[in-house]
């Protein structure tokens, strides 16, 4: 990977590299899930449908990488209840589609459908998701990642795991 | 126990209020809920919105008052309408956009129009109506709507009570609450919502709940700076109380020095604020930085209004019943009408630092919320708790009790409240 171009990035290596951070958000596999990230980027959930001005409007959630490390470490201290244990999750991320490339960023989206399973009941999550992959000297990161939930808008249920 | 061994029939308010108790019933018996669907929620004031939601002529919001669908309107003469959201015709909801601005409601059904203030103005094919029918005998059904401080309340009686006596000793608290627009209007700047599968009155008791905080709310604490974490110490501090104000609502005093953000204009900015108050100074002299500021941090209590709305700590949180076991909740962020965009985006981040679907404190209050719908489904003999803090409490100001910070002396005066409201 180390010479990688972005304008040479085949759709089988964007949807090798989608399907390998789903099976770490199943697998709860944080430490690595960060690892894949850029120092720069949010991973952001909005609330608004169409929001793109995420700063000045509120979101789900709007996490730099600090945020991102704390919100991780929530989840793995074992002292927040909804997340101890959480929700199981299975995902399926669809419908891959490169939508740009400009320099070294790779615009990408995708349909993603999650089940969560917990006190003997699911719940259904479909969203449309968003990413702007960086080439890097170590392959592929995550510069900005955009969960727009289907039913971003409405009425929620509480979420104990990371889209 | 199943659920359908609770009694049902008659409410025996009696059986069910026992001053420092409550029966489990409360939580699971559909009855009871129908009964407080027609007395509380339909007879009392309800919160339904905030005048910023619905800022100018046209504008209008969806909203609820109990069960029934609303709409908060505008007319262009700017006055307020709550009307329910329902043809007179055939029953049809004449508005499904959330919030937007219109000249008009026309049911998608019949085509009937409705002006802004509720009025039948058109329908189609008026011949096929006898000369006897008379428009104005089927506007929107209308509720009578009153505000103060600019949140907005309805209710379905028109005999009740004036809002403001109604709201009582709430409202000194209400005004300390709206300083935080630091200098500038209050305006909602965006909202979480989500449900949680439990009786309404489990909510209504958290607000005032600050036993719960230090426990459920761990790994929020943790993630907060020395500093931060100094403001949520009130469990070990012991100048913070609960209030009993009457009418069923009360207030929870967890940091005593943030009830009047313009008491002591100069104390120092504290270090979590100072790059904010650095990008202020450019375009605010030193006392409004400090104020804006002062306000971003948000107040240092949370107001219960029975029975559906408190102003917690920075933002509004709403309860909406939806059945006997499922609730949902609004969390209204709140920010400077035409402040400085720093200090409202620093207001939304913390606002989604807590709250909201994945905030780091709101999935753990649903889940002990959840935790009591489905804990409660045993031992329907057994009452709920509400006597913390009984035999310690103080006399007010108001001659009502004064408990400490962790004691339930808010849940026992909202409870006192639903008592009087059914037995009426």
């Amino acid at each position: 990977m180390k010479d990688m171009v972005a304008t040479e990035v085949t759709l089988e290596e964007v949807t090798a590299f989608l399907w390998a951070e789903a099976d770490l958000l199943d697998a709860r596999d944080y430490d690595a899930w960060l690892a894949l990230w850029t120092d720069d980027g949010h991973y952001v959930i909005p609330i608004e449908k169409n929001a793109t001005d995420f700063a000045n409007t509120l979101n789900i959630a709007y996490d730099d990488k600090a945020m991102r490390k704390m919100r991780v470490e929530r989840f793995q201290a074992g002292f927040s209840i909804s997340s101890a244990p959480p929700a199981d999750s299975v995902r399926t991320v669809s419908r891959i589609v490169i939508d740009k490339v400009e320099g070294e960023v790779i615009t990408v989206r995708a349909a993603q459908h999650v089940i969560e399973d917990k006190f003997g009941r699911q719940r259904a999550f479909a969203a449309n998701v968003e990413w702007a992959l960086v080439v890097t000297e170590n392959g592929l990161m995550i510069r900005d990642k955009v969960v727009r939930l289907l039913n971003s808008d409405g009425t929620l249920t509480s979420i104990s795991y990371l889209f | 126990m199943s659920l359908d061994e609770f009694p049902s029939g008659p409410v025996d308010t009696d059986q069910l209020m026992k001053g420092d108790r409550v029966a489990t019933a409360m939580y699971e018996d559909p009855a009871i809920f129908d009964a407080e669907m027609d007395k509380i929620f339909g007879k009392c004031w309800n919160w339904v919105g905030h005048e910023s939601e619905v800022p100018g002529k046209g504008n209008f919001k969806l909203s609820w008052v109990g069960q029934q669908p609303i709409i908060i309107s505008r007319d262009r003469k700017g006055e307020l309408h709550v009307l329910v959201n329902r043809c007179r015709h055939r029953a049809a909801s004449v508005c499904e956009i959330k919030k937007g601005k219109t000249s008009s409601f026309q049911c998608p059904y019949h085509g009937w129009g409705y002006a802004l203030n509720g009025d039948l103005r058109a329908i189609p094919y008026t011949e096929g109506y006898s000369a006897d029918f008379d428009k104005a005998n089927y506007g929107l059904k209308k509720l009578r709507v009153e505000t103060f401080e600019g949140m907005i309340f309805a209710t379905f009686d028109w005999d009740a009570e004036p809002l403001e006596d109604f709201l009582g000793n709430a409202k000194p608290w209400i005004r300390l609450f709206m300083k935080q627009g630091g200098g500038f209007p209050i305006k909602a700047l965006g909202e979480h919502q989500f449900k949680v599968p439990m009786n309404w009155k489990v909510q209504l008791e958290n607000t005032t709940d600050a036993y719960h905080f230090p426990i459920v709310h761990k790994s929020f604490l943790q993630s907060l700076d020395g500093e931060a974490l100094d403001t949520f110490s009130f469990m070990e501090d012991d100048d913070g109380y609960v209030e009993d104000l009457g009418n069923g609502h009360s207030v929870m005093v967890m940091m005593p020095e943030l009830i009047d953000l313009d008491d002591d204009p100069d104390a120092p900015i504290p270090e979590r604020f100072a790059e904010l108050a650095e990008t202020l100074r450019k375009d605010y002299d030193e006392a409004q930085v400090k104020r804006i500021v002062r306000a971003v941090g948000g107040c240092g209590f949370n107001l219960n209004l029975f029975p559906n709305a408190a102003c917690s700590l920075s933002f509004f949180r709403i309860l909406r019943p939806v059945s006997v076991n499922e609730t949902e909740i609004r969390h209204i962020a709140l920010g400077m009408e035409g402040g400085p965009e720093a200090a409202n985006q620093m207001r939304m981040r913390l606002h989604e630092h807590f709250q909201g679907p994945m905030g780091f404190g709101s999935p753990d209050d649903a889940e002990v919320w959840e935790r009591v719908q489905r804990g409660s489904a045993g031992a329907g003999e057994l009452d709920v708790m509400v006597n913390r803090g009984l035999g310690l409490e103080k006399e007010g100001e108001n001659g009502l009790p004064i408990g400490d910070v962790s004691a339930e002396t808010g849940m026992r005066s909202a409870y006192k409240m639903w008592k009087k409201v059914m037995d009426q």
